[in-house]
């Protein structure tokens, strides 16, 4: 009961929470400059700025159904401006979501180090989720995983993620 | 109260509380609430995946309300930025990047003169194409009429290829129009709101064309792969097909008209996913992640267009000047400035009137006249067959002849 009290008051704690302008802008910045930036350069094109901001989100307030929400709505909001079928990414990111909030309950998610494995891990957890639901549950049988290219995926996203992580936690609210 | 452990879950724990649904519901909300937006976006996913029954319209009237909104609420936002991007753009192009204007120049006009030396041979075997494929019966689509559009943003994805233009169903546009450059072909519209439009790229994994090897006239289809990439892969291994062979539309398709450049067969290998077939890979003629302007065909004709047409009639015209001016003798370039003038060169200054009859040229008179010489020869009716010509010289024995021998 200790443990469970001790955890409990933990994560009350370190719960944060963030002003209605952040929670709505922030992740339509991100999808619109996924939108955006390729346009200007195709190679931007593997960075994911939603992931990125679902996963911000996640770790940050430390709730799963919250942290659920959030990838599943930036998801969506992605698949509708990609044209592609609306849920892959809807269902990735709502994975992400709640296993990024599940485990920044349970580290220290302020670690740079920390902060930096999560998303390089979360990112390959993504690619392979795209996988099983494109392969498996769309049928698409010339999906083919890169490794090679996954692995510099999660680089980029972990490369542009530290900054951008450190400049939101500016608009952190603690509670 | 906590959340379920990963990997670590006390199973009597959760059969104790199956049996009590609300501590059950309780311990596991969270577990329960992912799984049923997964369930619910897969449930989604099933019903958008179904064959849809217009081919036109690959969504269904939910889903395409949904992107219609989203794409409602994106667009002014990818308006300004782009609007903003292209000022830039521009402003840098048109004032300041002026280096290499003048050499560019030289080289345009260059490259016109060349195209009008070429443009004559071109039109005749235009024509005859027409003919023959009159005489075979063939209809060909020209392209008749065209839409200007912008691109004002991407998908962003590497898993899907979609542009979005500034130019919707208000525009006359409709889905599964197709989407050119002036280089070539760059896809066709998925899907058409209002005022903006997504276009689906050739190399998006989703799409596909019929189209022709220009030289040896051989028929695919040529699809996108998941890396942005287009090739043909349903052509068993030929040796008549090379790299650097021009690939163009087939028409066969329904909605790339014929004939319009799609790229250049880059490189040919096995397809080890696909035996016996080959996997041809074909560079785009369009550099497909780069695309500024683009022009889509809202209408296609039998007969090429009026102005296409004299055109077409205008190099015919000059293409028959050209070869008169090389078959037949020149006679205005051999004439002295002397007979010209006077009454003659009065009369060579008035243009002809557009009734007079053609004027036949006459050779100019021989300096030393021989019996190859014009008038020379009596006419055919005064000739004996057999008769000896008094006129011509006999021909000469330069040594005596071989008797036949049987």
């Amino acid at each position: 009961m200790m443990v469970t009290r001790s955890y409990m008051s933990r994560r009350e704690v370190e719960q944060q929470s963030f002003s209605l302008s952040v929670t709505i802008f922030v992740p339509l910045g991100a999808v619109l400059l996924q939108v955006l930036l390729p346009r200007v350069f195709h190679g931007l094109a593997v960075l994911d700025l939603p992931f990125i901001a679902t996963l911000f989100f996640a770790i940050s307030r430390r709730s799963p159904i919250a942290g659920t929400v959030t990838g599943a709505a930036i998801g969506l909001l992605q698949d509708v401006l990609t044209g592609q079928p609306i849920g892959v990414n809807g269902m990735a990111k709502s994975v992400i979501g709640y296993a990024g909030a599940s485990l920044g309950s349970r580290i220290d998610v302020e670690n740079t180090k920390t902060r930096a494995l999560l998303t390089f891990g979360f990112s390959l957890v993504q690619s392979v989720l795209l996988y099983l639901i494109e392969r498996r549950l769309l049928g698409i049988r010339a999906f083919h995983l890169l490794w090679l290219h996954e692995l510099l995926r999660a680089a980029a996203n972990t490369a542009v993620a530290l900054p951008v992580c450190l400049l939101l936690d500016r608009a952190k609210h603690q509670e | 109260m906590g959340h379920p452990t990963w990997g670590r879950v006390h199973w009597g724990r959760f059969w104790c509380n199956v049996c009590r649904p609300m501590d059950f519901l309780t311990q596991y909300k969270n577990a329960l609430f992912l799984i049923a937006i997964l369930l619910a976006q897969a449930i989604a996913l099933a019903v958008q995946v179904r064959s849809p029954l217009d081919p036109a319209q690959p969504d269904g009237p939910s889903v395409r309300l949904i992107r219609m909104w989203a794409m409602t609420a994106v667009t002014p936002v990818e308006r300004v930025t782009h609007a903003i991007g292209s000022g830039a753009g521009h402003g840098w192009s048109d004032y300041i990047d002026l280096r290499h204007v003048r050499q560019q120049n030289k080289d345009l006009q260059q490259q016109i003169a060349r195209m009008r030396i070429e443009d004559a041979a071109i039109a005749e075997d235009a024509l005859q194409g027409r003919r023959l494929q009159a005489m075979l019966g063939f209809r060909e689509s020209y392209v008749g009429s065209t839409v200007a559009a912008e691109v004002i943003g991407a998908s962003g994805s590497e898993q899907t290829r979609v542009l979005t233009i500034d130019k919707g169903s208000r525009d006359g546009l409709r889905p599964d129009m197709a989407v050119i450059t002036q280089d070539g072909v760059v896809g066709k519209l998925r899907d058409v709101f209002p005022t903006t439009s997504q276009v689906l790229e050739i190399n998006d994994q989703s799409s596909g064309a019929g189209v022709v090897l220009a030289t040896t006239r051989i028929r695919a289809i040529l699809r996108g792969t998941l890396g942005g990439r287009v090739q043909i892969g349903n052509l068993t291994a030929d040796s008549r097909i090379q790299p650097g062979e021009q690939v163009l539309t087939s028409g066969g398709d329904q909605v790339y008209p014929r004939g319009l450049p799609v790229g250049v067969v880059e490189s040919i290998a096995p397809d080890p996913d696909h035996q016996p077939y080959t996997a041809i890979r074909v560079r785009p003629a369009v550099d497909l992640d780069r695309v500024e302007e683009v022009l889509v065909i809202t209408g296609t004709q039998a007969d090429l267009t009026p102005a296409a047409q004299q055109d077409l009639a205008a190099a015919e015209a000059q293409h028959a000047a050209d070869l008169s001016a090389e078959r037949l003798p020149g006679i205005h370039d051999d004439e002295t400035p002397a007979a010209a003038g006077g009454a003659n060169g009065a009369a060579a200054a008035t243009p002809p009137a557009a009734n007079a009859p053609p004027v036949v040229p006459r050779p100019l008179p021989t300096l030393h006249s021989d019996r190859f010489s014009s008038g020379s020869t009596p006419p055919a009716s005064e000739m004996t067959p057999g008769a000896a010509s008094s006129q011509q010289p006999p021909p000469p024995q330069a040594q005596p002849q071989p008797k036949a021998t049987k």
